[in-house]
């Protein structure tokens, strides 16, 4: 990254710093906390927000995304849970639900009944209180990283959940967000433990109105050994919104994850993921499906470590884009020289609804070991005009023949949700958004 | 129920068809046969509207109405069918869903009422099982690892669900071995009707042998040339195209 000096601030800068300033007083967690958030908030003040002659961020210029900074959220309002309460996602969908409208836990509105033997469900502040310093500058993530480090600097509330060896809660466990009211900055951070041989399906929702909300959220997962996480993510948050966010997941001997995300929502988003493969024989499927249009713009940035033996990691992101959208792809493997039979293969598809969308893929290899198997491709098309062709001769219009191939598309990376409901509930958040378009 | 004037069209400004001629009454099979290049597939995706293929001159109508001013999806719930040469796989878009979603497209089409998923489901599995497609394979995606039989084969129970008034089976022999090709043949003729015609385009006149047409056409340099009974058929395999083909050079 380069660190270039930056005597002016731009707008959103300086307006960022006053928050800090008024802010870092009452965040919670105590002195040992303050030093950590003023570490992570010197990082961004001192280079300025990433733009696109950093590399990480030469897709996704952060500094012309975010002109303003909203003003951090207050707890919300009576009228701002009543609009919360009827715009909960997946309401449909049986698990543990906690709920957080404008970055708040919302009692009211979460499921605070005890939670299944063997998981824990704590604020954030628990955390925060008795070792902040590890629950805000994590391991496994890049803390200087600047979605990273504003959220280190902010994040006020979020959830510790930790399960122990060997529990296998059946609910799954959904955390709810919704940015409701006047435009503003929220942030959160769900640290989820899962111990050996446990395993555990979470769920992470985001949903809004129509303001320029600005989110930035980040969940940090730490399998143990053998442990086994699923992790179901939708980002439908208004269409005014801002929404960054950061998955950070460090994986024991022979942990599995499971990740499949749908991001509709949004003017701008980005989603970071990094994995740390710390054991041997773990395997990671992480999947996406990007759905975009209007001017909107989409980036799943991915970095996936191997140091240890005998890993597989699986990346599939795939994205269907109309009207002048943008997505972003950049999806990088690291081998490290230690780690041999590594096997780990990424693919970037997209598929480009209009003259106008745009779809940037920028896959990399960093290999260092000598007996591995990776592989990365990306392909970037319009939809196959035979096929249409083929489906109109047999009747379908055009829109529904187009609807039938996108959902074909998208389908590979949902069906991979093995929850009914959940696969359901998103499927048919996709087909919405088709349906939408024509 | 077809008729086709003076159909002229070209490819990239190439032309292919130039001057056909052809009428098909209900209830009539025409075979249309001819040498490599003749036009004889252009001829089926001109019918059916694929972009590309631009007609310069001519007009096709069906049962009165001008196919060439329809959209594909249109002609085809007005009841025109191609059954292709090469039917296309589709991954991810279940047999079964496109079955579905054609047959109430068109209904949806001509102002009909949807057919309910459990009629839907009946029917489906009927004239699937006269076919021999198991429902397994209606589970999998369009065509996906179908062999070349099966794929014909479905497209077979695609007509027959259908039920179009006038269906064009492009080479549909091509790429079969005599056993697939006998139950192909079963399913079209199962379809013959005294309100329904076919055009059947081939190359070969093994086809013919199993379905028996009503008349025969030598098509040549994009045009029909020659129209006869049945047994044209049989002196096209005893003497090859090559006459025609110096003819219509000439």
């Amino acid at each position: 990254m380069n660190a270039e000096v930056r005597p002016i601030r731009t707008a959103a800068e300086s307006a960022l710093a006053e928050l800090f300033a008024s802010a870092r007083e009452d965040a919670p967690g105590g002195e040992a906390a303050r030093r950590v958030r003023d570490d992570a908030f010197a990082a961004v003040a001192s280079r300025g927000l990433p733009n696109k002659r950093v590399e990480d961020w030469k897709y996704t210029d952060l500094r012309a995304l975010m002109r303003e900074a909203r003003p951090l959220a207050d707890a919300p309002t009576a009228e701002e849970m009543a609009a919360a309460r009827a715009m909960l996602p997946l309401a449909g969908f049986d698990a543990q639900r906690i709920v957080f409208v404008n970055g708040r836990l919302a009692a009211d509105l979460s499921d605070v009944a005890g939670p299944e033997d063997g998981v824990s469900i704590a604020p954030l502040a628990v955390a925060l209180a008795s070792d902040a310093a590890s629950a805000l500058a994590l391991k496994g993530v890049p803390n200087d990283n600047a979605a990273v480090a504003l959220n280190t600097a902010f994040v006020a509330d979020g959830l510790v959940v930790a399960v122990t060896d060997g529990a296998k809660p059946g609910r799954p466990i959904h955390v709810a967000n919704v940015q409701t009211g006047d435009a503003h900055a929220s942030y959160g951070r769900v640290l989820v433990s899962v111990g050996k041989e446990a395993s555990v399906t979470l769920v992470e929702s985001h949903v809004g109105d129509a303001s320029p909300h600005q989110t930035n959220t980040l969940v940090g997962l730490d399998l143990a050994d053998g442990a086994e996480a699923t992790l179901v993510k939708l980002q439908d948050e208004g269409l005014g919104s801002l929404h960054l966010a950061t998955l950070g997941a460090r994986l024991g001997a022979k942990a599995r994850l499971r990740t499949v995300a749908l991001a509709v929502g949004g003017v701008a988003a980005r989603q970071q993921i990094f994995l740390d493969f710390c054991g041997d024989k773990a395997t990671a499927d992480v999947t996406g499906v990007t759905l975009a249009g209007g001017r909107r713009h989409l980036d799943t940035t991915l970095v996936v470590d191997h140091t240890t033996l005998n890993c597989a990691s699986r990346e599939l992101f795939k994205s269907a884009l109309d009207g002048e959208a943008r997505s972003v792809f950049q999806g990088k493997i690291v081998v490290r020289p230690g780690a041999q039979k590594t096997d780990g293969k990424m693919m970037a598809q997209a598929l480009l609804l209009s003259e106008t969308a745009e779809a940037n893929a920028k896959p990399e290899l960093e290999i260092f070991a000598d007996d591995v198997v990776c592989g990365h491709g990306a392909t970037v098309g319009a939809l196959d005009e035979d096929l249409l062709f083929y489906l109109k001769a047999r009747g379908i219009p055009q829109a529904e023949a187009e609807s039938l191939l996108v959902q074909a598309f998208v389908g590979e990376v949902l069906e991979g949700i093995e929850n009914e409901s959940l696969r359901e509930a998103l499927t048919a958040r996709a087909d919405r958004w088709l349906a939408e378009r024509s | 129920m077809l008729t086709i004037k003076n159909l002229h069209a070209s490819v990239e400004d190439k032309p292919i068809l130039k001057g056909l001629d052809l009428e098909v009454k209900a209830g009539e099979v025409h075979a249309i046969m001819g040498p490599n290049g003749s036009g004889k597939s252009t001829l089926s995706y001109v019918l059916a509207g694929k972009d590309d293929y631009e007609v310069t001159e001519g007009s096709v109508t069906l049962e009165g109405e001008d196919l060439l001013a329809l959209e594909p999806d249109e002609r085809a719930a007005k009841g025109l069918f191609l059954a292709f040469q090469y039917p296309l796989e589709i991954p991810g878009v279940a047999t079964m869903t496109f079955l579905k979603t054609a047959l109430n497209a068109q209904l949806r089409a001509r102002g009909e009422a949807e057919l309910p998923t459990p009629a839907f489901m009946k029917l489906v599995r009927e004239k699937a099982d006269s076919l021999g497609i198991s429902t397994e394979m209606l589970k999998r995606g369009l065509n996906v690892g179908f062999s070349g039989g099966e794929k014909k084969r479905n497209e077979i129970l695609q007509m027959a669900l259908l039920e179009p008034k006038l269906c064009v089976l492009d080479e549909t022999d091509s790429g079969l071995d005599i056993d697939a090709l006998k139950v192909v043949s079963e399913g079209v003729n199962a379809l013959r009707a005294k309100n329904r015609g076919f055009i059947v385009i081939t190359h070969y006149q093994r086809l013919l042998d199993h379905i028996t047409p009503d008349v025969v056409h030598v098509m040549a340099q994009g045009r029909i040339v020659r129209t006869g009974g049945p047994e044209l058929a049989h002196e096209l395999e005893a003497q090859g195209y090559a006459a025609y083909v110096a003819d219509a050079a000439a």
